[in-house]
């Protein structure tokens, strides 16, 4: 899992230096890239939890930070590895940065 | 044939001490879990001290041990109800099916060929998603053998802190999925330079530790030497080799310093102040001509010289001179120019004003410092205020001196400096030699 974030410190945003078309074509081509998308900003996002069986639903992210995740990417990846080349060769990984999380699946 | 238990633990102890990297290095290779290799090689060793004293030593006893370790390997995943060992325990099944033989293992070691197991096991402890101190602890306690408790003697933490330490850096590269392999040529100059840094920070661990620390820390200095020795080794038929080289003759360089470095007291001698005739001139030969094997491969391989090679060279320069007077400081400028184009810093240009201040004199590298100084990029690091105090005691100005030693003794890291700079400021009180640096005395 790649989560695409924000990150405040690096380089702004060029629209024309943004490739994640090629990028998108290149992993799927590759048999990659699984499924990904884009993020709606933490403006937008609801934080839900339950506690003492009632559901409390709150405005906003869960924690307030000056980064945020503005996406993601599920690829299937040989290795560490690769899954840093793929990553590295994401525009986002030039406008903000990527952490890559390894899957853990529930019977592992 | 009867065998005296002494001769059989010294054949396995030699055995142990050569061998145990590179059988272990195998048995992750085919086994894919670090732990588990581990505990089946010292398994292995343990059965040829009761083994070989009725039976005899083998004739081969490192394809022994690796079969020996292979097939507890295999016991131990065939009986493993975990899914990840069930699927591990299919390949190496297909892999080297009917090879339980001593004959196959021996193969197994020696096939390897230019991908020696141990280079792969280098490459993984320093794969650059393990943290630094991962990695450090990681080279020293797989690929050096040190156990856990001379480790975190080293690093002067707790054995528990140190044995964590391991434990979660092994779960990384087994959840992570990071290789276990020898990079690929397109990652191979960015991965190698991460060793590299790996093995001359270890060096440095050891070779920068003073007082009561420096002889609990002296073991890194050696496993350092011993480790680039190897890799040298290993990567010789890479283009990689000549800054292996590089960093090596750099390393047996400073090292040949080290007794003319501490003085009797414990006190910090600097270069220009040391007895030249406590210089291990071997250690200096050997250095030149590890150096010299490197320049060759870097000229026969058309490539721009190196970060570690421009270092050895700096040291060399110094080291070839019968005295300070006589460094060919113009020299030495010249590669710290080529240094500063090749791997930019601050630190490289402060030591860059240094040599231009011994060779066009104090004002022209005052000029320097000045600079980085506004720039504000080494604002706390004590050497900038040391280094402008030195040139203000060459130039006569000892007011202006004492200041700045006072500063950099203020934000010097160690008891060892600080006692070296309350030294230099005690001095700047009396008269001083404007020409030049404090001769050696004799």
């Amino acid at each position: 899992m790649l989560f695409i974030c924000t990150d405040p410190e690096a380089p702004p945003y060029v629209a024309a230096e943004d490739n994640i078309q090629e990028w998108g074509t290149e992993m799927e081509g590759r048999g990659v890239s699984l499924h990904g998308d884009r993020l709606r900003p933490v403006e937008d996002a609801t934080t839900v939890r339950v506690r003492s069986g009632e559901v409390i639903v709150s405005d906003g992210p869960f924690a307030e930070t000056k980064e945020w995740i503005a996406g993601y990417d599920i690829i299937a990846c040989e290795d560490l590895d690769e899954a840093i080349e793929v990553a590295s060769k994401h525009p986002m990984a030039r406008f903000g940065k990527i952490e890559i999380r390894p899957v853990w699946p529930l019977e592992g | 044939m009867s065998w005296q238990h002494e001769d059989v633990r010294s054949v396995v102890a030699a055995a142990s001490a050569a061998e145990s990297v590179r059988i272990i290095a195998t048995l992750i290779r085919v086994t894919g879990d670090w732990a588990l290799a581990e505990d089946c090689v010292q398994d292995a060793f343990a059965r040829a001290l009761s083994d070989w004293p009725r039976r005899g030593i083998p004739a081969n006893p490192v394809a022994w041990l690796t079969t020996v370790a292979k097939n507890r390997a295999i016991d131990q995943l065939r009986r493993s109800a975990s899914e990840s060992h069930a699927l591990r325990r299919l390949a190496f099944d297909a892999e080297f099916e009917g090879s339980g033989n001593v004959a196959d293992a021996g193969a197994l070691v020696a096939d390897a060929g230019a991908l020696d197991d141990r280079l792969r096991l280098i490459f993984t402890c320093c794969h650059p998603a393990l943290a630094l101190e991962a990695r450090v602890a990681l080279t020293l306690r797989t690929v050096a053998g040190l156990t856990t408790a001379e480790i975190a003697r080293a690093f002067l933490v707790p054995e528990a802190t140190m044995a964590k330490r391991l434990v979660r850096a092994r779960a990384k590269i087994r959840n992570a999925g990071i290789p276990y392999r020898v990079p690929p040529l397109e990652l191979l100059p960015e991965r190698t330079g991460g060793v590299l840094a790996v093995l001359y920070l270890l060096f440095n661990e050891g070779y920068s530790a003073s007082g009561s620390d420096q002889l609990i820390r002296q073991p890194l200095v050696r496993e350092a030497i011993r480790l680039a020795r190897m890799l040298v080794e290993l990567m010789d038929a890479t283009p990689l080799a000549a800054e292996a080289r590089a960093l090596l003759s750099l390393m047996l360089m400073q090292h040949a310093r080290s007794t003319a470095r501490i003085d009797t007291a414990g006190d910090l001698v600097t270069l220009e102040e040391q007895d030249r005739r406590l210089w291990d001139r071997t250690a200096i030969a050997e250095s030149a001509a590890v150096l010299r094997v490197a320049e060759q491969r870097r000229i026969a391989g058309k490539q721009g010289p190196g970060s570690y090679q421009l270092q050895a060279q700096i040291a060399a320069c110094h080291m070839d001179a019968p005295d300070v007077a006589g460094t060919d400081f113009a020299r030495l400028v010249r590669l710290y120019d080529a240094l500063a184009a090749v791997a930019p810093s601050p630190v490289v240009e402060l030591n860059r004003a240094v040599a231009v201040a011994m060779s066009q004199g104090p004002e022209a590298g005052l000029e320097l410092v000045d600079r980085l100084d506004d720039a504000g990029v080494l604002k706390g690091y004590y050497l900038l205020p040391a280094a402008r105090a030195d040139l203000l005691r060459r130039l006569g100005r000892g007011t202006d001196a004492a200041d700045y030693y006072r500063r950099a003794r203020d934000l010097a890291p160690s008891d060892v400096e600080r006692r070296y700079l309350s030294r230099r400021l005690a001095e700047t009180g009396k008269p001083t030699t404007p020409a030049g640096p404090t001769r050696n005395p004799q």
